[in-house]
């Protein structure tokens, strides 16, 4: 006899392995349990009711809050099961906005999903009147409410308080007339949301969804007077393939390229060539700032959501942020600047910048009054899959291509800026660098890696010159927050705080794929870009050719003149009406 | 309508909120304590504590006002009415009494207070003054027994002392 603790669920014995809940449990057994609610990244909530199960002489319960015991007996799938969810799918979609086809979520729903599968073919119930339809709040840049679509799981109101600390979605009222909107039911654009997209990721139904804006990119790629420019940054390319059947973390970035040459963009850039750029400015400009020992710690500013928490919330600390733009900030004004010198019939004005980005925040980031006129449009993960079937293009068949000159080449250290971590390690790499003139002695700073649950607050401390110098990395906003109290009540002793809003950071984005059932595919995303990392002939981001000729020819240096003009920006409340 | 605009008002606020020692689980406490110094809870008092409290937000503090039926968003009368309509009462009349006090104090559809200011009316669902019933109670006073004429004469006697 061992001392392992076993059940049993369908009548096969399985280990339980320290899992909190039977529906873990079955999940790691490989037995799959429907459910709206359950968020393994959230607190578990016991909303929805899908997930009940019979226990052998207890009955029916719901397996996401009932405790794994030694000998339980667990039935997922009896007739009585069977028939309680099928009604409680019917009292689900009794009150929900059955317009199937004209919702954003259609196809990636788990509502129309499990209706599917449970045969549900006729609701017992009178259809909601269009009359008593509420108004669909689209007034955010980055996400669309309609709440005639919500079927009360509470996982958007947990993702907002849980994940980033701000609390923007509540429950209001209570019985059959409780609904989940910002406080007094105000626009979500005059609210504090980040535009972080978490609660639609977390969303099973098409209640909160992302504001499509492939129609837009559409036009312009049909518009004869325009050149269209697009970037890709770098989670993309781990997580876009999932959408046509690859695995996750499976890098499909030379597909990509193609996809989008295919869509009828003129020229292909990468997003982790800017993001090579980011670093070279911001470890110049932390290098700066520890040899002068001002603003610090050095708060990184690529995260667009992070920017925005901070002006909303502590803009007496906004000196603290890096003043580089981020990646996408600066690839867009770039290549209207450098794409004519190189490409004829191109010219200022007719380039438009599309970007491909994991991330609801940066379609805000590019409404800044800041950054007007830079990106054009921004696409998200998930939109740019739908345009390429839109199109017809079967991805997974595709053959590679390359991106074009002269932005095509990346180091590792761009590719790694999708991971929580990843921006803190690709600057190290070059900050040392610039402050010794040698390379970083090992690469892999392995303290800042890894994006599950348990890594959301990291430290490394390293040795340059003599000089220990400690860095924090934080996922999501309300780590963030403790980070920045620290620096607050003068407690911090890290000289550089790497902030990404999503947990695990943008292969986490809101506007990826949702990966929000496993917590196993924000790990694999990372792996494939810390494995494209390791794979590069460039792995530090002041190697990259293309990097080294752009400054020769154009930017002189990091921090020079040239640079600030099209790479640095300002931060301010700027009240959101004035942004749309 | 009391309004919250001035830094003063949210010094009161401020005081509440110091001595429930900025605790989330004071909350009510919180709450309550605002109500019963503008006679409702304004939204700009429910934002300002969603802010002050950790682990708060706006959001939080509008779902908590309004899951309670002992808040209220909007301003209430200087005398506010409340008729029970528990089992006992009803049976015994409290819907007739209703009635008549809507009747004597008219009301804009969807408004539970009276243009004035003077009144405002409600139904609780039960007093535990069941051998009194119907019951009404004005400003914490019990009126037991009530009738529709009695209501009215009480209700007489109120907007006198108020002329």
């Amino acid at each position: 006899m061992t001392d392992k603790e076993t059940m049993f669920i369908d009548n096969i014995e399985v280990e339980i392995k320290g899992e909190k809940t039977v529906l873990e449990v079955a999940k790691n057994a490989g037995i799959e349990i429907p459910t709206f609610c359950y968020r393994p990244d959230l607190t578990q909530f016991g909303a929805c009711r899908m997930c009940v199960v019979e226990q052998e002489g207890r009955g029916i319960q719901a397996s996401c809050t009932m405790p794994p015991k030694a000998g339980m007996k667990i039935f997922t799938n009896t007739k009585k099961v069977r028939n309680i969810r099928k009604t409680i799918l019917e009292l689900l979609l009794a009150h929900h906005d059955r317009e199937c086809t004209t919702c954003s979520k259609s196809g990636m729903c788990e509502l129309q999903k499990y209706s599917f599968e449970y045969g549900i073919t006729d609701i017992p119930y009178v259809k909601m009147k269009e009359e008593e339809k509420l108004k669909v709040d689209s007034s955010s840049v980055s996400i669309v409410r309609d709440m005639n679509k919500c079927i009360l799981c509470g996982a958007c109101v947990r993702a907002c308080s849980e994940f980033q600390g701000i609390g923007v979605l509540g429950f209001s009222e209570r019985g059959s007339h409780t609904h989940v909107q910002p406080m007094a039911g105000k626009p979500l654009k005059d609210v504090d949301c980040v535009n972080c997209g978490q609660c639609a990721s977390v969303c099973p139904t098409g209640a909160l969804t992302i504001k499509d804006d492939t129609e837009k990119a559409f036009d312009l790629i049909y518009d004869p007077n325009v050149k269209t420019v697009v970037q890709i940054a770098p989670s993309v390319r781990v997580a876009l393939g999932e959408m046509f059947g690859l695995k996750a973390g499976d890098n499909s970035i030379k597909k990509i390229y193609a996809a989008a040459r295919k869509i009828g963009f003129d020229l292909i850039f990468d997003t982790n060539f800017s993001a090579d750029l980011t670093i070279m400015e911001e470890a110049n400009e932390f290098v700066e700032r520890l040899t002068k020992g001002e603003n610090l710690p050095l708060f990184t500013s690529c995260c667009p959501a992070w920017v925005r928490y901070m002006e909303i919330n502590h803009p007496d600390m906004l000196n603290h942020l890096s003043s580089c733009k981020s990646p996408q900030g600066m690839l867009s004004p770039l290549m209207k600047e450098l794409v004519p010198q190189y490409y004829e019939g191109y010219t200022k004005e007719n380039i438009k910048v599309v970007s491909i980005m994991p991330c609801t925040a940066k379609k805000f980031e590019a409404k800044r009054e800041q950054l007007k006129n830079e990106t054009d449009v921004v696409l998200t993960t998930v939109e740019f899959a739908k345009m390429i079937r839109a199109k017809g293009i079967n991805f997974d068949k595709l053959e590679g291509e390359e991106a074009n000159s002269p932005f095509g080449q990346y180091s590792g250290g761009g590719t790694i800026f999708g991971a929580s971590g990843g921006v803190a390690e690709a600057a190290l790499r070059t900050a040392y660098n610039m402050a010794t003139g040698e390379n970083l002695p090992n690469l892999d700073v392995m303290p800042l890696r890894g994006v599950d649950g348990a890594s959301r607050s990291k430290e490394a401390t390293v040795d340059i010159k003599g000089k220990q110098v400690k860095i924090r990395v934080v996922s999501t906003l309300k780590e963030a927050e403790i980070a920045v109290r620290e620096v607050k009540s003068g407690k911090a002793d890290f000289q550089l705080l790497e902030v990404m809003a999503c947990p695990g950071g943008c292969i986490n984005g809101g506007g990826q794929p949702t990966a929000c059932h496993d917590v196993n595919i924000k790990n694999e995303r990372a792996q494939g870009l810390y494995t494209e990392d390791k794979n590069l002939p460039v792995r530090n981001c002041h190697e990259n050719p293309d990097i080294i000729r752009v400054y020769k020819e154009f930017l002189e240096k990091p921090a020079s003149k040239k640079s600030h003009e099209l790479l640095h920006t300002t931060y301010s409340k700027v009240p959101l009406k004035e942004l749309v | 309508m009391l309004e919250l605009k001035t830094p003063s008002d949210f010094e009161k606020i401020d005081e509440i909120l110091k001595e429930c020692e900025y605790k989330k689980t004071n909350l009510i406490t919180i709450l309550q304590k605002v109500q019963a110094i503008y006679r409702y809870l304004p939204q700009e008092a429910i934002e300002y504590i969603g802010n002050k409290i950790d682990g708060l937000s706006p959001a939080t503090v509008w779902g908590v006002a309004t899951f309670y039926a002992q808040f209220s968003l909007e301003p209430k009368g200087k005398y506010e009415i409340k008729v029970c309509d528990g089992t006992a009462c009803h049976v015994r009349g409290s819907m007739p009494v209703l009635e008549a006090i809507k009747n004597k104090l008219p009301m804009e559809k969807g408004k539970m207070t009276t243009s004035d200011g003077l009144f405002s009316v409600e139904t609780v669902s039960c007093l535990g003054a069941c051998s009194l019933a119907p019951a009404v109670v004005i400003n914490g006073k019990v009126y037991p027994k009530m009738t529709p004429d009695a209501v009215l004469i009480i209700i007489d006697t109120l907007m006198k002392e108020n002329e």
